[in-house]
């Protein structure tokens, strides 16, 4: 059971979205277990198209374990999962197909460069060579990297490659891609940068799916599940979890869920 | 199929830009040709000689310069006292120490025998039975010379006597260059095959590009099979530039169809690359790379009869040796180049070869999974 059924409903970005309303992600009872250890215990969410869900936990709550089951990356113990309409379980390729994936270990190769490693990322989606020339034209200017792009990956600062390794994740255009906080070690500005990116591709209706422990970016998502220990403890839009926790910003409702388990 | 070519593409352009790989790509068949097939070698040669002479007879200064006449044997040192040249072989100095009795002319002429005493150094088993082998013919063939010398032949009535004369089939000149030549390919093209699809996986997850590629939809098979194709191309280039150098340095006798030889290579390389890349799914860093491929290539390497012949090992060895690639490739190589061997005389390695390669490409397969 969802027990939180009228979520969506209350979420101020997700209103007039009609009946794009849809689910791409449904996680029911999704346990994973390694040995004794419970890393999930028993998630239950939706994700609907077009949002920007925040996964919010501290380190080793579970957060990444929990999205490497919904990229088909390892398999969960227990429980339901849909990714993009298809069972985690049986259609693990077809979701493979459509969805996108940036790790918290940076991803592209150091040493091809950025066109080589564009040229292999679409080769690998299948996608035609024509296309693939304008698109990436369209995103060396987007960025304003034109002059790099046969500059190797590993010359490049942090803050590039992190652009880099998330326009190729959405490069061929999934229904989802999963970001495992992807603005670790960078300053505030280059990360509202990047930020600025994951608005651009939720606006091409690309649902992002987004783990981070920096509670300014919980900010900036349509709605931000908090895990603790395995399980979610709290699921809402930013505005409704602080009104319910009576906190000025996220870093302190984030602070009450802790402490309240303690 | 497209999907291969991008992933071919890819592991070739990260080739070229890995500086010490290309220098390593043509360092080391250079390397092994031109230094492991000089060094390792069985021919005799530079035998150091203590010589004790008690005697100092005309007789016993014959044998003396007899030996030193053989291109095997130096007389290195001499003295009269034995415990000396026990002394130099300690030191390692000598390899033999020859004492001629005192009384050993005249024992001969009055009781038609004498005796001399060889003491070999034997820390080296092989080296020391050829060496005693080849001072004893000299002092049996001084020996003939003094019986026809002192007594005269019998002429009108020869003894009877059986003699064998052998011939050396397939290099007459018992050239050990020859010999290790195909060996030395053989552990090349395993060296080179076996490192680089060993790293080539385990450093994809080490920069956790592996895992970029699982999330993707590409097919194990595909990446696999891009992963290996251009290692065996990498590895078939190493030997056309070995058997290049065996041919112009030591003018290596290629008797063999070279098409057979390729052949062959590309169906072992399957095998070895398909082992590689096992390992690679195994371990997680470069460095457990390093010792377990470093573990399989020693065992591989040296029961599989590079240096010595795998005909005298004990059979528990031979029946695991049908295990062991290299062992079989080493022994088309061989073959092929120096006998001409046709691919009918070598159905037995071309199965094992097949079952063997089978087997690890599976395990690597099997093995290496896009969800955990």
């Amino acid at each position: 059971m969802n027990p939180y059924p009228d979520l969506h409903q209350n979420s101020p970005l997700l209103e007039g979205l009609g009946e794009a309303n849809q689910k791409v992600i449904e996680v029911r009872d999704l346990v994973k277990k390694f040995g004794n250890f419970v890393a999930n215990d028993h998630l239950n969410f939706d994700v609907y198209k077009g949002e920007i869900f925040g996964f919010l936990g501290a380190n080793g709550a579970g957060k990444t374990t929990a999205m490497k089951i919904l990229c088909g990356l390892s398999a969960p113990t227990s429980g339901k999962v849909k990714v993009a309409g298809f069972d985690i379980y049986k259609e693990t390729e077809k979701v493979k197909r459509n969805i996108g994936y940036m790790s918290q270990k940076f991803s592209l190769y150091e040493d091809l460069t950025i066109a080589e490693n564009i040229r292999f990322y679409s080769g690998i989606y299948g996608i035609k060579p024509a296309e693939r020339k304008e698109k990436m034209e369209k995103l060396l200017k987007n960025l304003d990297i034109e002059s790099a792009r046969d500059s190797l990956i590993g010359s490049l600062p942090l803050g590039w490659k992190q652009k880099l390794a998330f326009s190729v994740a959405i490069f061929h255009d999934p229904k989802i891609v999963f970001l495992d906080e992807p603005t670790g070690g960078v300053d505030p500005i280059t990360r509202r940068k990047f930020w600025d990116l994951i608005y651009e591709a939720s606006d091409r209706g690309i649902t992002v799916f987004v783990t981070t422990h920096y509670m300014d970016e919980a900010e900036y998502c349509n709605r931000v599940s908090i895990m603790n220990e395995g399980r979610i403890e709290a699921l809402d839009t930013p505005e409704n979890l602080k009104q319910k926790y009576g906190a000025k910003n996220m870093d302190e409702v984030f602070l009450k869920i802790a402490r309240n388990k303690e | 199929m497209k999907t291969i070519f991008y992933v071919i593409q890819k592991e070739f352009i990260q080739v070229k830009r890995n500086k010490t790989m290309l220098r390593m790509i043509i360092m080391i068949p250079m390397m092994q040709m031109l230094i492991l097939v000089f060094a390792a070698t069985y021919d005799l040669k530079n035998v150091d000689i203590f010589l004790v002479d008690k005697d100092l007879s005309s007789t016993s200064r014959e044998l003396a310069s007899k030996l030193e006449a053989s291109p095997f044997f130096t007389i290195n040192n001499s003295s009269f006292n034995p415990e000396e040249g026990e002394k130099e072989l300690l030191r390692n100095n000598d390899d033999m120490v020859l004492v001629i009795p005192q009384g050993f002319e005249r024992n001969l002429i009055r009781e038609d025998k004498a005796c001399l005493q060889l003491l070999v150094n034997a820390i080296d088993g092989q080296a020391a039975q050829l060496g005693y082998s080849y001072a004893a013919s000299v002092i049996r063939d001084f020996n003939k010379n003094i019986i026809a010398e002192w007594k005269g032949l019998p002429e009108f009535n020869p003894p009877y006597q059986i003699n064998a004369v052998s011939r050396f089939w397939y290099n007459s000149e018992l050239e050990y260059k020859w010999y290790m030549a195909p060996g030395v390919l053989a552990i090349l093209v395993t060296l080179i095959g076996l490192f680089l699809s060993g790293m080539s996986l385990v450093k994809e997850k080490e920069q956790g590009t592996i895992e970029q590629l699982n999330v993707t939809p590409i097919r194990k098979i595909q990446f696999l099979v891009g992963k290996l194709i251009p290692f065996v191309v990498i590895a078939l280039f190493d030997l056309s530039f070995g058997l290049v150098i065996a041919k112009v340095v030591f003018s290596l006798p290629i008797v063999g169809n070279l098409g057979l030889v390729f052949g062959f290579s590309i169906l072992y390389l399957l095998g070895i690359l398909g082992l590689g890349l096992f390992i690679s799914t195994v371990a997680d860093t470069q460095q457990q790379v390093m010792f377990v491929t470093y573990f399989f290539m020693m065992i591989f390497i040296l029961m599989g009869g590079i240096f010595t012949p795998v005909d005298s090992m004990p059979h528990w060895a031979q029946l695991m040796n049908e295990a062991n690639p290299v062992f079989h490739f080493m022994k088309v190589m061989r073959m092929v180049v120096l006998k001409g061997s046709n691919f009918g005389d070598l159905i037995h390695e071309f199965v094992a070869l097949c079952i063997l390669g089978f087997t690890f490409l599976s395990l690597a397969l099997i093995r290496y999974r896009k969800t955990a």
